[in-house]
C-alpha cells in the first residue's frame, strides 16, 4: 500500500451500504438528525525487558453505531455484525433509546449547522504504516536497544514498549455528508532502572521522545535522535541516583516542552473544554474554574501567554480532517495575551454558544474512541505559542539565580476544577546564577493554575518549540481514551512551590 | 432481541478457531458483552447507549514462541482471518521467556450455556425514579449529575488441550454528584452492584440531599496533618493502587516498595499493622469474579501460557506480613514462590475492626470525614507515595458529630504507610472506588479507617 491512501482492506468493508440502510431506517421515524459511524481501529502493543520480548498483542475494534435525535433527545446504539439487518436493528434500537431518554431530557437537543462534506477522504501524514512492519523487526529493534542499555554501567534493568494504532472511520449523516478517514500514531517508551548501592535507593530514567502522529519512520529516521537519547540515559540515571535531595521551598523554574506539555494538557486543555465548564463532566472528569461567564475577562496568565486549539497541525495526535460529527477541523485562539477567549466545542454546544465563539459553527472537537462509544467533546491539540524572537532554553536559564530546570514528564495530578496541580518529572537540574549544576532528586512542583501561568515571565523562541503529547487522556462515562498533542516552547516561571517528595511521604 | 440471534454462537467461534489453527497449539477466548448506560447532568439526561460487542482472541503457539491476535468477530470468516494472522505471526515469533505447558482439562459443565445479557430495560424503575428526582432537585435548587451502567460479559475460553471454560461476569455501578444551585457545595454517592433490582434512584437522591445539608455550613482550613476518617470508598481508592503494585517481576527487579534492598522480594516481611489482611477471592460474596486466568497478552503480571489456571483465594498480606505477590508460573519460578496470579477483586480486612463509618465519626473529637479521593497518581514507587485530591465533601467532625464542610485538599500519602498508622477501623463492607471503580476495578470490600495524621499537603479551591 502506498502511503497516504486509505487502507484497501478498510475500503473493502460494506460501510456505505450499511450507512444507507441505517440512515433510511432512522428517517422513517421522523428523526431530526441521524448519523452513522463505522470504524475499524487496529492496535498493536509489545513490551521488551532486558533484551527479550515480554509480550505482544494485536487487537482490532470493528463495528458501527447509529445516533439519532428524536423528540429532542439523543438515542445511540452500536453493534458488530456487518449485516443490513443489523443496521436496521441498530437504527430501531437508537430510536427506542431516544424515546426512553426523551422522558428525562429537559432541554431539547439541537445541533449547530455544518456544511455538507460529500464523498471526502482524509489521511494523516506518515511514510510507513507501523502495522505494515513485521512484528519481529520492531521487537528486534527495541529488544536490541534494551540489551545495549543493559550493558551500560549502573543499569540493572532496561524496558521498552511500543504502542501503535491505525484508525479508520467512515461517517455519514442524513444531511448528506460522507467522510472516509485514516490516521496512524506511535508511542515509544524506553526506560532504564538502577540502584544506588550506598543508599539502597532505586530509580528509573525514561526517554523524552514524545508520542506522535507518524509512522514507523519515527523509530528509524532522524526525526528524533534516539541514538543520542540512548547514549545519555545511563549517565542521567547514575547522576540522578547520586544526586542530592531537593530542599523544599520556592524556586524559579525553567520547564522544557517534554514536561510543560502535560501541565498545559491538564491546566489549560481540560479547563477550556466547554462541556466541563458547563458541568457535563461534573460526576466524572470534573468541571472547570474557567466558566463561560469569564470569557473575554479571565486573566488566565501573564501577557506572554498565547494558547491556540487546533486539530490540523501535521503529526498532531488530535489532528484529523473531520470530526466525529462531520465537522471540518479548524484552528482558533483559546488564550490571547493572557486572557481567556475561546473554548473547545461540539455541535450541540455550538448550537447555543457557537455564535459568540466560532461564527455559529462547531470547531470540530467531537470524538469517539471506538464504534461502541458515543462521540463527545474531546481535546484539540492545545498549544502554547513561542515568542517570535524569544530566547533559547539556555537564554531562559541564564535569567535564573536560584532555580530548577525540569525535563520530561512523570507523575501528574490536578483537581476536579483544574485549580491545584502537582507534577514530577524525569530530570531536575539545579540552576545557580544562570548555570546548570547537576541533578536533584525527590522534586515535585505544586501550584494553582492561574497563579502558575501568571508567574510565567518569558516563553522561549520558535527554536525551543516542540510537540509533546499523550495516548491516554481519559474522559466520559463510559470511559473513553484519546490521544492528543501539545506544542510549547521552553518557558520561565518565577517563585513556584517545590516539595520534597521523600519528606511528603514521612509521617 | 438481537442477542437471540447470537445464542449458542460464542462456543462455535471458539471451536472454529481451534479447528482452523495450523499451529502446534492454540487458545481461543471469546468475550460476549452487552451493556447499557444512562448519563445525566444539570438535572437532565445527556447521553446514553446500548452496546453489544464480541471480541475474539486467538493465541497461536509454535515452538517456544506465540502470537496473540484479538479482534471483533461476529462471523466464522472473521475468526478465520484472526487465526490466519495469529498462525502466521507465531511461526516467526521470538522465543517467549514465559513459555510453559498449556493448562490441560475438559469441558466445564456450563460450557454449552448461552451468554448472559443485559439491556436498557434494566434501568426501567431506576429511570422513572430518576426523572422524579430531577424534578424534585430542580424545585429544591439542587443540581444532579450522574451515570448508571450495567454490563454482562460472558467469557468462553477453549484450548487445544481440551480445556473449555465459561464465566458470566455482571458488572454494574451508579454514581451521582449533587450540587447546590450556587455550585458552592458538592456531594457524591456511588455504589457497585451486580444487578439493578432494588437499586433505588430516589434513595440515592435523598442521600445526596442529606450530604448537601451537611455542607450548608462551611469553613476554611489550612493545609496540615489532620485526624481523618477515610470512608470505605476512599480506602478502596488507595488499596487498588497498592494491589496493582504487587507484581512479582517488578518487585524482584528492584522497582517497587515490595523489593528487598539488595535483591529479591520482601515476601515474609512484616510491612503493616499485624491486624491487616489483604486478599483476593473469586468466590467472595457480591464480588464474585472470574475463577480462572483468561489473558490475551503476556506482561510483567500475566502470561498467555497460564490461560485456564484455576484461581483460589489468595492472601497478599496476612497478619501484617507480605505473603504473596502477583505471579505467573514464569515469575513464580524466577522468585521461588507459588503461582499466585492476579484476581479481579480485592478485600481489606482489619482484625478487630467493628461498627460502621458512623461509629468512627461518633468516636472522633475533632477531625475530618472524607467522601472520596480523586486523581490519584504515584509520586514515588520506593514508598508508594501517592498524591491526589479530596472530592465532593470534606466534613468537619466535632464532638462526635458532623458540624459542616471544609475546603478540599491535595494529599500526599502512601497506602502501605496508612496501614501502619491507622488507629480505628470499621468492619469490611463492599465498596466502590470513585477513582478506579468505573473503568478498571469495581470489586472491592474495605473498612473505613481513621488516620491520626493524614497529610493534607495543600488546599484545593475546587468545589
Amino acid at each position: 500500500m502506498a502511503p497516504n491512501e486509505i487502507d484497501p482492506t478498510f475500503l473493502a468493508l460494506p460501510y456505505e451500504r450499511l450507512g444507507q440502510v441505517a440512515l433510511e431506517r432512522a428517517r422513517d421515524f421522523g428523526v431530526t438528525h441521524a448519523d452513522f459511524r463505522f470504524e475499524r481501529n487496529r492496535y498493536q502493543h509489545f513490551s521488551v525487558r532486558d533484551g527479550a520480548i515480554e509480550g505482544a498483542q494485536d487487537a482490532e475494534d470493528l463495528g458501527f453505531a447509529v445516533r439519532v435525535i428524536l423528540d429532542g433527545a439523543w438515542g445511540f446504539a452500536s453493534g458488530v455484525a456487518l449485516t443490513e439487518s443489523e443496521a436496521v436493528t441498530l437504527a430501531e434500537t437508537a430510536v427506542t433509546v431516544a424515546q426512553v431518554a426523551a422522558k428525562m431530557t429537559r432541554h431539547p437537543v439541537e445541533l449547530a449547522p455544518e456544511p455538507v462534506h460529500k464523498d471526502v477522504t482524509w489521511v494523516s501524514s506518515y511514510d510507513v504504516n507501523p502495522l505494515d512492519v513485521p512484528l519481529a523487526e520492531k521487537t528486534g529493534l527495541f529488544a536490541g536497544w534494551t540489551q545495549e542499555l543493559l550493558g551500560a554501567d549502573g543499569v540493572d534493568h532496561a524496558t521498552g514498549e511500543l504502542q501503535q494504532a491505525q484508525e479508520n472511520k467512515y461517517y455519514a449523516d442524513l444531511g448528506g455528508s460522507s467522510i472516509t478517514q485514516q490516521r496512524v500514531r506511535v508511542a515509544p517508551h524506553l526506560e532504564v532502572h538502577g540502584v544506588d548501592m550506598t543508599s539502597g535507593a532505586f530509580d528509573a530514567m525514561r526517554t523524552i521522545a514524545p508520542p506522535v502522529g507518524r509512522g514507523w519512520e519515527y523509530l528509524t529516521g532522524d526525526i528524533f535522535d534516539f541514538a543520542d537519547e540512548r547514549a545519555r540515559l545511563p549517565d542521567l540515571l547514575r547522576e540522578k541516583l547520586a544526586a542530592p535531595s531537593v530542599h523544599a521551598g520556592v524556586y524559579d523554574l525553567v520547564i522544557h516542552p517534554s514536561n510543560l506539555f502535560l501541565t498545559i494538557h491538564e491546566s489549560i486543555g481540560h479547563a477550556t473544554e466547554l462541556d466541563r465548564a458547563l458541568g457535563y463532566e461534573a460526576n466524572y472528569a470534573g468541571t472547570s474554574f474557567a466558566t463561560y461567564d469569564n470569557l473575554g475577562t479571565l486573566a488566565y496568565g501573564s501577557p506572554v501567554m498565547n494558547v491556540t486549539g487546533d486539530r490540523t497541525v501535521e503529526y498532531g495526535l488530535s489532528t484529523v480532517g473531520f470530526d466525529d460529527e462531520g465537522v471540518e477541523t479548524q484552528s482558533w485562539d483559546i488564550i490571547r495575551n493572557g486572557v481567556l477567549v475561546g473554548y473547545q466545542l461540539d455541535r450541540e454546544m455550538a448550537h447555543t454558544y457557537g455564535a459568540e465563539l466560532n461564527g455559529g459553527r462547531s470547531n470540530g472537537c467531537a470524538y469517539a474512541d471506538s464504534p461502541g462509544h458515543i462521540p463527545i467533546q474531546r481535546m484539540a491539540n492545545v498549544s502554547l505559542q513561542p515568542s517570535t524572537d524569544g530566547p533559547d532554553t539556555d537564554g531562559l536559564i541564564s535569567r535564573v539565580e536560584n532555580g530548577i530546570y525540569v525535563v520530561g514528564d512523570k507523575s501528574w495530578s490536578i483537581d476536579m476544577q483544574r485549580y491545584n496541580f502537582q507534577f514530577t518529572g524525569q530530570r531536575f537540574f539545579r540552576i545557580e546564577d544562570g548555570q546548570l549544576r547537576g541533578q536533584l532528586r525527590d522534586v515535585a512542583y505544586q501550584a494553582t493554575t492561574t497563579d502558575f501561568w501568571g508567574s510565567m515571565e518569558a516563553v522561549g523562541g520558535p527554536q525551543t518549540y516542540q510537540l509533546g503529547g499523550a495516548f491516554n487522556c481519559g474522559k466520559a462515562q463510559p470511559g473513553q481514551v484519546a490521544a492528543v498533542s501539545h506544542g510549547c516552547p521552553s518557558a520561565l516561571f518565577r517563585d513556584i512551590r517545590i516539595l520534597n517528595t521523600t519528606e511528603e511521604g514521612t509521617a | 432481541m438481537r442477542q437471540s440471534l447470537m445464542r449458542g454462537r460464542p462456543q462455535r467461534l471458539v471451536e472454529h478457531a481451534l479447528e482452523t489453527s495450523t499451529s502446534e497449539q492454540c487458545i481461543a477466548i471469546v468475550n460476549d458483552t452487552t451493556s447499557a448506560n444512562l448519563r445525566w447532568a444539570n438535572n437532565t439526561l445527556t447521553t446514553n447507549g446500548v452496546m453489544h460487542a464480541i471480541d475474539v482472541t486467538v493465541i497461536a503457539f509454535q515452538g517456544a514462541g506465540n502470537a496473540s491476535v484479538s479482534g471483533t468477530a461476529a462471523s466464522l470468516e472473521q475468526v478465520t482471518a484472526l487465526v490466519a494472522s495469529a498462525d502466521r505471526a507465531a511461526a516467526i515469533a521470538a522465543v517467549a521467556e514465559d513459555s510453559a505447558e498449556l493448562v490441560a482439562g475438559d469441558a466445564a459443565r456450563d460450557w454449552s450455556d448461552s451468554p448472559g445479557e443485559t439491556s436498557i430495560s434494566v434501568f426501567e424503575e431506576f429511570a422513572e425514579q430518576l426523572g422524579e428526582a430531577f424534578k424534585q432537585a430542580q424545585a429544591e435548587r439542587r443540581i444532579l449529575y450522574g451515570f448508571v451502567f450495567h454490563e454482562v460479559t460472558t467469557t468462553y475460553l477453549g484450548s487445544s488441550t481440551g480445556l473449555r471454560l465459561r464465566h458470566v461476569q455482571p458488572t454494574g455501578h451508579y454514581g451521582c454528584t449533587g450540587k447546590n444551585a450556587e455550585l458552592t457545595n458538592s456531594a457524591w454517592v456511588g455504589r457497585a452492584t451486580r444487578g439493578f433490582s432494588g437499586v433505588d434512584a430516589s434513595r440515592m437522591a435523598t442521600d445526596l440531599a442529606t450530604r448537601l445539608s451537611w455542607g450548608e455550613r462551611s469553613t476554611d482550613l489550612p493545609a496540615g496533618r489532620y485526624d481523618t476518617i477515610l470512608p470505605a470508598a476512599a480506602v478502596s481508592d488507595l488499596i487498588i493502587d497498592a494491589y496493582w503494585s504487587t507484581g512479582a517481576r517488578n518487585a524482584d527487579d528492584g522497582q517497587t516498595i515490595f523489593s528487598r534492598p539488595g535483591g529479591g522480594t520482601r515476601i515474609g516481611e512484616e510491612m503493616v499493622n499485624a491486624s491487616v489482611r489483604l486478599y483476593s477471592d473469586p468466590s467472595y460474596a457480591a464480588l464474585e469474579c472470574e475463577p480462572f486466568v483468561a489473558t490475551g497478552g503476556s506482561s510483567d503480571r500475566s502470561s498467555v501460557y497460564d490461560n485456564g489456571l484455576p484461581l483460589q483465594s489468595t492472601d497478599w498480606i496476612r497478619d501484617g506480613r507480605l505473603t504473596s505477590l502477583m505471579q505467573t508460573r514464569h515469575t513464580a519460578e524466577l522468585t521461588g514462590q507459588p503461582t499466585t496470579p492476579a484476581i479481579d477483586n480485592v478485600i481489606l480486612e482489619i482484625a478487630g475492626g467493628s461498627g460502621h463509618e458512623a461509629d468512627l465519626v461518633a468516636g472522633m473529637e475533632d477531625g475530618l470525614l472524607l467522601t472520596c479521593l480523586w486523581y490519584i497518581r504515584e509520586v514515588d514507587p520506593q514508598t508508594m507515595l501517592l498524591t491526589g485530591l479530596t472530592r465532593d465533601g470534606v466534613y468537619r467532625v466535632e464532638g462526635g458529630e458532623i458540624t459542616g464542610a471544609v475546603n478540599n485538599f491535595r494529599f500526599n500519602e502512601s497506602p502501605i504507610d496508612l496501614l501502619r498508622r491507622y488507629t480505628h477501623a470499621s468492619q469490611t463492607v463492599p465498596s466502590f472506588s470513585r477513582e478506579w471503580g468505573e473503568d478498571f476495578f469495581s470489586r472491592t470490600a474495605t473498612p473505613a479507617l481513621r488516620i491520626p495524621d493524614f497529610n493534607m499537603s495543600s488546599v484545593s479551591q475546587a468545589l
